[in-house]
């Protein structure tokens, strides 16, 4: 194990899964779980869309790997990599969460308290669509889902974390809104109306 | 031009218009635009929920059961409340009763989801409206020890060494150019009355009451296998109890149960040494700032929450009060009954929807989400930059609900102000111990401060409930009770082909009713009125003006440019309105800016 590996790291996934792709994070982290085996140092959680509620999570935590949709500006789909100290003015660029308590607060609170994880990484994702509320990733952005974790386990491994086959158990969603039931699950356009004028319903028009 | 409203304000919007626009230090997107008479007090209002949402439109189809797992997901803040109202809607509409201890563990999740709320409102989004954390740093910590020991003498933490430690601590973060949390201040603005030391004070409380909001949340955990997003059971609870249980997990045993109890003293400590004694404090110096009343002495409501028993929801049996006051008359308070179409409806005549039929009001069963996106012939601006509105026309993405035609205030203030009303007892002991300690009138009550103060109130009357509904719980424990879900209704094939339901509780932020069709053992329907709906509302048919435009009426501003009496009075409702609207475009790039025409 490398000198400065961190002996508590914490995954994070965050973002509100009903708003099309502002639900990548969180879909990094189900996947990750459902794929690798991580050993107890490595803690996989859904965020959401929580604001102080992750401040625990993050205190506890020596090195922070946060998966996130995020506007860069950059070609839809593209991945964005952040590390250290930039990573909460990243987080700030643009507030694409509803939160006004963001990720950026919790991070800036956890720092006026002496208590920000050493090592930070952002691993975040240019949307395709975030105006579908009810909706899912859109393919290009869900393309990106598995160069995210591969990231993710890159530095991991760095960190002298080894991902082994099988599975982790992480606090995730409700069976009912991870990926596949909430994709597959979705009533028809006809049926619950999201047909209409584009400037409610991008992508419908 | 000047208009009288139904509701008994006078409206007039030729002075000078102030545009905020985003309303900062709120969950989701709201807009605000004020008419200033040549004193600069606010003369008109129009409050505009910038985002819409349709809840509908993503549960049709899908399992009932599963809907508290989504309806988890619309709101950062709220996610336990919205939850808990979604089993109790399905509940409803398929008649499954709970067992007791499902009720107490729910109303202790729901208990300090309210003090957490509560707490964390107070000291992280709503404090910065009245206390000035810059000009803590000029305060001599051994005055602020002072101040300290006598506002709270039972609070230790109070030494001189210990301020000046949160002030060097203070200095470093604003030095280094962090400002982060406190930016976008007014700071040197005449609205911010404290002195140095008591700046110095409440800043440090924000400090305690982040790592006490840490310890909250645990309930969460605890009850409900985790936190964030603690899981829910339609018919009960999911955690089983195995009361001599060592290391079955999951399962609620002594030691955990002994936790939430060291948990539930934390909590009373804190709103008995801290939360209170720094709003009397605080409150002190803006004795002579008593705006923002609005609807709060005419107009209020409360569904009521914390059932005493199970699966029973009549008046008397609530700790939390149900009921409404209307046209100013506190003695005389109407029951409130959701299923009643004839009583809650909403309106959309100044809302971005359409019903077909104008002035018309929906109950929730039957309520319709069409968009219809137009702006009045005196708006300025384009469609996609609206520069100023006109309220004349539709203005909002929130719907108008009203109260058998009455625009109401939800939230703690209304509970308190219904509670009061109805003689409850621990309410009536409270607000007048504050009263008498502050030497204030009753009508004080109405106020910007009043509706600060009663969350403050009743996050220490939470706590006892808490402590209720524990020992509640571990009586029945121990006489044998272990039960905490009922299945017997789980399978779909047991429900009636059709079947409708109501769900209702007190969110922190106010009344909150979830509405449920379900047809073929799927959602047909599913309607949420939420309390920024009813507080956020925008005018109504009859030009009924609703809760936050109300509470702005008639506030002088120090400097109409600098937003900071709006804002103190807007946060006071702790406005959420992520999932009262939905975005409407994609901005963020400013965080807030006031425009002035």
């Amino acid at each position: 194990m490398p000198a400065e590996a961190p002996a508590n790291i914490l995954v994070l996934g965050i973002g509100n899964v009903l708003w099309a792709d502002e639900g990548f994070g969180v879909r990094c982290v189900e996947e990750m779980a459902a794929r690798h085996a991580l050993p107890e140092r490595v803690r996989l959680l859904d965020g959401g869309t929580q604001g102080l509620y992750l401040l625990p999570f993050l205190e506890e935590a020596d090195a922070l790997i946060v998966f996130d949709a995020v506007d860069y500006g950059l070609p839809p789909g593209t991945l964005k990599l952040v590390e250290g100290a930039e990573v909460p003015a990243f987080l700030g660029a643009k507030k694409m969460s509803l939160h006004q308590t963001g990720f950026q607060e919790v991070i800036a609170t956890a720092q006026l308290l002496g208590r920000c994880p050493a090592q930070l990484m952002l691993i975040g994702c240019q949307p395709v669509e975030l105006e579908d509320y009810g909706g899912g990733l859109r393919p290009e952005v869900a393309a990106q889902i598995d160069p995210a974790i591969g990231i993710a386990l890159a530095k991991l491994a760095e960190w002298g974390v080894q991902a082994g086959e099988g599975a982790t158990s992480g606090q995730l969603a409700d069976p009912a809104i991870r990926r596949e039931a909430y994709e597959t699950g979705r009533p028809a356009a006809s049926d619950a109306c999201r047909e209409g004028d584009a400037r409610f319903f991008p992508g419908a028009g | 031009m000047t208009i009288n409203t139904p509701n008994g304000f006078t409206l007039d919007n030729s002075g000078r218009r102030i545009v905020v626009d985003p309303v900062t230090r709120i969950e989701g997107h709201m807009r605000c635009e004020v008419n200033v008479d040549d004193q600069g007090v606010i003369r008109n209002a129009v409050s505009t929920g910038t985002m819409w949402r349709g809840l509908e439109v993503i549960l049709k189809g899908r399992d009932p059961r599963d809907a508290w797992a989504f309806v988890e997901r619309i709101c950062g803040v709220c996610t336990g409340t919205h939850a808990l109202t979604s089993v109790r809607a399905v509940e409803d509409a398929l008649g499954i009763m709970i067992p007791d201890n499902a009720n107490s563990i729910r109303n202790m999740m729901q208990l300090a989801l309210e003090i957490h709320d509560h707490v964390v409102h107070f000291y992280h989004l709503h404090a910065l409206d009245w206390v000035n954390p810059v000009n803590a740093l000029r305060a001599d910590p051994k005055a602020t020890s002072e101040l300290q020991q006598m506002v709270s003498p039972s609070h230790p933490m109070s030494s001189p060494g210990y301020f000046r430690d949160v002030q060097n601590r203070l200095k470093k973060f604003v030095e280094s150019g962090q400002l982060g949390l406190f930016k976008n201040g007014y700071w040197d603005n005449p609205a911010y009355l404290l002195p140095p030391e008591a700046d110095l004070m409440a800043t440090t409380h924000y400090l305690e009451a982040l790592d006490l909001q840490k310890e909250i949340v645990k309930v969460h955990t605890i009850f409900g296998g985790k936190n964030p997003h603690p899981n829910w059971l339609v018919g009960g609870v999911p955690c089983p109890i195995n009361i001599d249980g060592t290391g079955s997990v999951g399962a609620i045993n002594m030691e955990r149960l002994n936790l939430v109890s060291s948990i539930i003293d934390l909590c009373d400590q804190f709103n008995k040494n801290v939360y209170i004694p720094d709003v009397i404090a605080i409150g002190g110096f803006y004795k002579s700032w008593l705006y923002g009343g609005g609807l709060s002495s005419q107009a209020v409501m409360a569904y009521g929450d914390i059932p005493e028993n199970p699966n029973d929801f009549s008046p008397e049996q609530l700790h939390l009060p149900r009921g409404a006051i209307i046209n100013g008359n506190l003695n005389e308070v109407h029951d409130v009954d959701p299923r009643d179409p004839e009583q809650v409806q909403e309106f959309v005549d100044h809302s971005w929807y359409s019903y077909g039929e104008p002035g018309r009001g929906l109950h929730p069963w039957d309520g319709e989400t069409n968009p219809k996106f137009e702006l009045g012939p005196n708006h300025k601006g384009t469609k996609t930059r609206i520069e100023q509105l006109d309220e004349s026309a539709k203005y909002s993405w929130i719907k108008a609900p009203r109260w058998r035609g009455h625009a109401m205030e939800v939230g703690p203030l209304a509970r308190y102000i219904v509670g009061y009303a109805k003689g409850h007892e621990d309410i009536r002991d409270q607000v007048d111990g504050l009263l008498r300690t502050m030497d204030l009138p009753f009508e004080a009550l109405f106020s910007t401060l009043g509706r600060t103060a009663a969350r403050a109130l009743e996050s220490e009357y939470c706590g006892r409930l808490q402590r209720h509904f524990f020992d509640k719980m571990v009586r029945n424990i121990k006489n044998g009770d272990q039960s905490t879900a009922n299945v017997e209704k789980w399978d779909p094939s047991t429900w009636p082909k059709e079947a409708k339901g109501v769900g209702m509780t007190e969110a922190p932020r106010g009344a909150l009713g979830h509405w449920i069709r379900i047809k073929d053992g799927r959602i047909e329907n599913y309607q949420c009125v939420v309390p920024t709906t009813w507080n956020g509302s925008p005018r109504d048919s009859q030009g009924n003006i609703g809760a936050f435009e109300a509470s702005l009426m008639n506030t002088p501003m120090e400097r109409p440019d600098e937003p900071v009496e709006i804002l103190r009075t807007l946060h006071s409702f702790d406005p959420c309105l992520a999932c009262s609207t939905h975005v409407m475009s994609p901005d963020g790039d400013e965080l807030a800016t006031v425009k002035i025409r």
